[in-house]
């Protein structure tokens, strides 16, 4: 390619690659990956496997059927899978998996036009396809083998045994729920990783779980509960800092994490699901572009029009 | 005379289908293509419509004033509407429960309005039925596609028929709204790439005719 561009100054260089940026997001994943295995067994990693797995194979056959050059090394479709995975029930039917990778990845992002031309988030879009697809095997969560006496719930959100879960077993991940979002430290621990390697901006999940706790709070409710319970870490971590369907300026990204927030809210005070991170996260997703437009930083020098 | 009702027929049927080439009626296929029964039933009331309303209205065409014609085609259209209504109730009725609004929602199926508007008000009443069995034929053939994938994937079965065995993990989503978002784009996708391949040859061999005749 011979094709020079000219662009304007500040030519800002950065040796940030997809690759580079997917590594770490998939090292920041470990902890909680690693903690979902140890903690629901070998079923936990049958599922990680199965959708990181079909999340490859399906990239590898749509790329190949739509002519685009090779993508596997990017690693997005591993993050895809493996995220896919972490917001699983641990021993899930093997076709939940594997039919929640296929649908996020041919349809969500590669019918887009691949990495950078999907307009949600594939992974939730696969999670969204197999909720509304399997509702009974997307919400029986298993309990832990370490957990003799515990039972088996839809969502620690929506049960009573929440009240017997203490804040410190809730926070260390000693509950049920899906395979990655039970330990909240690991969860966390990635996320100042990623922060502190500037891979993700901190205003999203901050702003994201701050709504939440407030207005959980604000209504009566127990905002702790809100965001140790649940996907919120998760989603607002690892899911809504997703920069292709995220907005790029400050402020943007301070009223996406708002919005999500508010709606996150709004489900589980108002909604029929007692979770909602995922839809959440999916229709700001697609407001995104919008917030874009609204909070484009001022250019050095700019006079506003109607001065 | 024969060769053009055939023309005319193969037209709607294929060439101008009416839900993969001018993506017409699009509110009934999304609705209602959950089961074949349902996307058959559906497509053949829309057939016997189409076909009865082009040809009365192909009659009248010449009385009509252009100004009040769509009153006029209106009344031609809930006539027979009314009448198929009324035989589903009388005669399948289960049908006639599923369909529901869809029915009489036939009236303002604007596969109906566009094939009296830009066929019937224009051609004489033989081309007319011609134009309503193929559109009606088409419309009653995509459905049915339709809604085989849809209730295949999403239940398992065809016709009510256990086809991929009692273990089959009906994938719900097809079933719902969003599955025929998903069925209706995927198979558009199909359709027209086999029918730009089929264009294509057709256009190479025209062209090699021409090629041949000059």
């Amino acid at each position: 390619m011979s094709t020079m561009s000219v662009s304007l100054s500040p030519h800002v260089r950065s040796d940030n690659s997809t690759q580079k940026i997917m590594r770490n997001v998939i090292f920041a994943l470990l902890p909680a990956a690693v903690f979902g295995v140890v903690w629901f067994g070998l079923s936990a990693l049958l599922t990680l496997v199965l959708s990181c797995a079909s999340a490859l194979l399906a990239e590898f056959l749509m790329v190949k059927a739509l002519k685009r050059p090779f993508s596997l090394n990017d690693g997005s479709a591993l993050v895809t899978g493996l995220l896919l995975g972490l917001t699983l029930p641990a021993g899930c039917p093997w076709y939940v998996p594997v039919l929640g990778s296929v649908f996020a990845i041919c349809i969500a992002k590669q019918v887009f036009g691949g990495l950078g031309d999907n307009f949600v988030n594939p992974a939730l879009a696969g999670r969204a396809f197999l909720l509304a697809s399997f509702p009974v095997a997307m919400t029986s969560y298993p309990t832990s083998r370490f957990m003799a006496d515990a039972v088996s719930s839809a969502t620690p959100l929506s049960s009573e045994f929440a009240g017997s879960l203490s804040y410190a077993d809730a926070f260390l991940g000693l509950m049920s729920g899906s395979i990655g979002e039970v330990c909240k430290l690991a969860l966390l621990l990635g996320g100042i990783y990623l922060v502190i390697r500037q891979i993700i901006d901190w205003r999203i999940p901050v702003a994201y779980l701050a709504t939440l706790a407030l207005l959980t709070a604000l209504t009566g409710g127990n905002a702790l509960d809100a965001v140790l319970l649940g996907g919120s870490m998760l989603g607002a971590i690892f899911m809504a800092t997703d920069y292709v369907t995220s907005p790029v300026s400050p402020w943007g990204r301070v009223v996406f994490g708002i919005g999500i927030g508010i709606i996150n809210f709004a489900i589980r005070a108002f909604g029929a699901y007692p979770e909602g991170v995922t839809y959440a996260i999916l229709l700001m997703n697609i407001a995104s572009p919008l917030i874009e437009r609204f909070t484009r930083p001022k250019k050095y020098g700019e006079v506003k029009k109607n001065a | 005379m024969a060769n053009k009702f055939t023309k005319t027929f193969l037209n709607g049927l294929v060439n101008e289908n009416p839900t993969f080439r001018l993506v017409l009626g699009m509110c009934p296929t999304l609705a209602v293509t959950t089961a074949v029964s349902n996307g058959l039933g559906m497509g053949l009331a829309t057939t016997f419509v189409l076909v009865c309303s082009n040809f009365v209205i192909s009659l009248i065409r010449n009385f009509v004033p252009s100004k009040v014609r769509i009153p006029a085609y209106i009344v031609v259209i809930a006539t027979f509407v009314t009448v198929v209504q009324m035989v589903l109730e009388a005669f399948l009725p289960a049908l006639s429960e599923s369909l529901g609004l869809f029915i009489p929602l036939i009236v303002v199926n604007c596969i109906i309005f566009a094939r009296a508007e830009a066929f019937a008000a224009k051609n004489d009443p033989v081309s007319s039925i011609a134009d309503g069995l193929g559109m009606g034929l088409g419309f009653t053939c995509s459905l049915t596609v339709l809604s085989a994938v849809r209730e295949l994937i999403g239940a398992g079965t065809l016709l009510g028929f256990p086809v991929l065995g009692a273990n089959y993990p009906g994938v719900l989503l097809f079933v719902l709204a969003p599955g025929g978002y998903l069925t209706l784009g995927l198979t558009m996708v199909a359709f027209n790439a086999v029918m730009g391949k089929i264009d294509a040859k057709r256009a190479a061999r025209q062209a090699a005719a021409e090629g041949s005749v000059a």
